[in-house]
């Protein structure tokens, strides 16, 4: 007993210490079932909402079932992965390369996914997931940061980021002190950055994710004038809401999901991607390394790509679908205007969260994400 | 039957030659929890706090070095150790000035029913869920709340308006301020001061207080010299629960408040994403130290005489 144990053990520890995890070739029977870490609402099998269902059809059809763990940032999904036991996660940009560089996700062969071939072409080798030419995942849902205003306030839409950068007279005649809301997050020096690139181009950015020090003093600058126009930086979607409705806050970076949520409820408000563009995020479903069940996981992500999924979740989500038939051919709620809506239309004007890193691909040597995160903490506290 | 007793016999008879063995065996499982899970991961914490993060690379350099415990001192980051103490400090000192009275009458005045409501209206906050109660708070102090529609309501809001025109502690609305963040840390962990206040007073022997009437004392004499310093290890204790609860505290800060970070927060944040592990271990042996410290002076001051 203790001897077939130590040996299953020994076995698995060689398995797992191979460093080249070679890529699936074909796709066998089911395993009966497949475990994915997911952000919040990601994955519906009509529990919160009858209408919003993307999973039991799968079921019926592969045998596959689907068991789904949360997660609420991506630093506890990389955990999540480096803790092991999951098949897929749907891993952020922020998260991805993370995962990639630690060895915790393996490169997926599109050949075995049919529907690859209607993924957003723009989407197929983005460099979140596509490493040195080999893909580790397939795309599954991505947004825009819009600006996200009172139309009241606003009767027109704003058309550039600086009623959130610079203080201004807003258009009902009082200033924007306190009335407006940043991301409480450091990635949105990456906003402070494209705006700059627009606003001050000698400073020479090409990427708002990729800085040196001297753009990246600037843009920390930028942020501080800021800080003297925010009440409080905005961290969790349903506060943010909150603060529309109770604070007295007018505009504000956001996402279409908090959009679509206040319009559903009759507030006045509005979104727009202004003239300097917007940054974004983009989602791609990952296989674990040591996946149990990769049969299983291969068939979700064909079917993430080929069902109802990126219709429906798009609406529910206030979401973009990674692949653009799935706006117009019906299989789900989705329509083409829900996609422009959402940010389909504004595709080339969105940067892309990536995580920061100091070898950068544009100019040889950048501040990192870590100086981010202590920079962007000084920020805040007025420094 | 029979074959148990074959078993526990020997056993028995090992316990009662060697009483260490017994022991040994009944303090191992409290002792390994205590010292390998408790005193065992607060050791991995303090390690990785003289490791440093490489400055161009991002990783971790695992090579002792006091370099990570210097940058607690950078304006920026050792902002948020002195803001966190003094708010630490404030809801701990109100806590005490509004816990007494409240303490006391519950402790001395108090009888049958009061007292049953006493300890009820104290406790009750504590059974529902912490977030709640600080979302409704939240809601509360909003600039568009029920705490500014009262104060309109009773013509005061020039009051309230020079209260938050204050430099450094006030904001846009209570709920965007350093008041308002103290007010929600005072109130959620008042009970935790109440509590061992009222046990300490209601030690105090009615006797002594008769005796001090008896020699001429004032009222306000007794309660000086005889009440406050017999109440003094209740309220030093219960200042141990507020003070370090709001030391460690990183929900209520997040939710009302500037966003200005606290300890907490700066640790979450560092430890995240950042991967900037030795940075949030050093901002997590910044508590243990105060606390050790207050804990060193609470003693000398006879707070755990009565434990």
């Amino acid at each position: 007993m203790t001897a077939r144990f130590l040996m299953t053990a020994a076995i698995s520890a060689i398995v797992a210490a191979q460093p080249v995890v070679a890529q699936m070739t074909t796709i066998g029977a089911g395993e009966g079932q497949v475990d994915i870490v997911a952000w919040p609402g990601y994955i519906e099998r009509g529990e919160t909402d009858p209408n919003f269902n993307w999973v039991t059809k799968f079921e019926e059809a592969t045998g596959c079932k689907v068991n789904v763990k949360t997660a609420n940032t991506s630093d506890e999904m990389v955990a999540l992965m480096n803790e092991g036991g999951f098949d897929l996660v749907t891993a952020s940009g922020d998260a991805s390369l993370r995962l990639i560089a630690g060895k915790r996700v393996q490169p997926v062969n599109t050949d075995l996914i049919p529907s690859w071939s209607t993924v957003d072409e723009r989407l197929k080798n983005a460099p979140w997931h596509t490493v040195d030419g080999v893909h580790y995942g397939t795309p599954y849902m991505w947004g825009p940061n819009v600006l996200m205003y009172n139309t009241e306030v606003f009767p027109e839409a704003p058309t550039s980021w600086n009623v959130v950068f610079e203080e201004m007279t807003l258009p009902d005649g009082k200033s924007n002190s306190g009335r407006v809301q940043a991301y409480d997050g450091p990635i949105h020096i990456a906003d402070a950055a494209q705006y700059l690139m627009t606003h001050k181009p000698e400073l020479g950015i090409t990427s708002p994710y990729e800085l040196n020090a001297d753009q990246y003093a600037a843009a920390l600058d930028l942020l501080r004038t800021q800080r003297t126009l925010v009440g409080r930086y905005w961290h969790d979607a349903f506060i943010q809401m909150d603060d529309f409705k109770n604070e007295g806050v007018v505009a504000s970076g956001s996402w279409p999901f908090q959009v679509n949520i206040l319009k559903s409820e009759g507030l006045p408000i509005a979104s727009v991607i202004p003239a300097e563009g917007a940054t974004g995020w983009a989602d791609t479903t990952m296989m674990h390394v040591d996946a149990a069940h990769p049969n299983c996981a291969y068939m979700w992500m064909e079917h993430t790509l080929s069902s109802n999924l990126q219709s429906d979740l798009s609406v529910w989500f206030g979401a973009v679908p990674s692949v653009p038939a799935a706006c117009s051919d019906g299989r789900g709620m989705q329509t083409q205007e829900g996609c422009d809506a959402n940010g389909l239309a504004d595709f080339e004007k969105i940067r892309f969260w990536t995580t920061p890193v100091s070898k950068c691909e544009s100019q040889g040597e950048c501040v990192p994400y870590y100086r981010w995160v202590s920079d962007y903490i000084g920020v805040i506290g007025g420094r | 039957m029979a074959a148990l007793a074959r078993l526990t016999d020997p056993l028995s008879d090992l316990f009662w030659r060697r009483p260490r063995v017994l022991l040994v065996l009944l303090l191992a499982p409290p002792l390994l929890w205590l010292v390998v899970v408790y005193i065992g991961s607060l050791a991995a914490l303090l390690v990785q706090s003289f490791f440093s993060i490489d400055e161009f690379t991002g990783l971790i350099k695992h090579e002792f070095t006091l370099k990570t415990y210097a940058e607690l001192f950078r304006p920026a980051n050792f902002d948020i150790v002195i803001r966190t103490t003094v708010m630490a400090a404030a809801v701990t000192i109100a806590a005490a000035i509004i816990s007494f009275p409240i303490a006391y009458y519950a402790a001395r005045y108090a009888r049958g029913r009061m007292k049953a409501f006493f300890y009820l209206a104290v406790m009750l906050p504590l059974w529902s869920s912490y977030l709640v109660k600080v979302y409704a708070w939240k809601l509360i102090l909003a600039k568009e709340g029920i705490l500014t529609w009262a104060v309109d309501g009773i013509g005061a809001s020039a009051v309230l308006n020079a209260i938050l025109a204050l430099p450094v502690i006030g904001g846009n609305s209570l709920s965007v301020s350093y008041i308002g963040t103290f007010l929600v840390f005072l109130y959620v962990w008042l009970p935790y001061m109440i509590l061992p206040l009222q046990a300490s007073l209601e030690r105090v022997p009615q006797n002594l207080l008769e005796a001090s009437d008896d020699l001429g004392a004032s009222r306000r004499q007794t309660l000086r010299h005889v009440i406050l310093p017999m109440a003094m290890p209740g309220m030093i204790a219960g200042s141990i629960f507020t003070f370090s609860l709001t030391l460690g505290d990183y929900i209520i800060p997040q939710i009302v408040g500037s966003s200005r970070n606290f300890i907490g927060q700066a640790v979450y944040a560092h430890q995240g994403t950042a991967g900037n592990i030795p940075l949030a271990a050093a901002f997590a042996v910044v508590p243990i130290v105060i606390m050790g410290f207050y804990l060193w002076v609470a003693k000398r001051k006879g707070a755990f005489d009565a434990l």
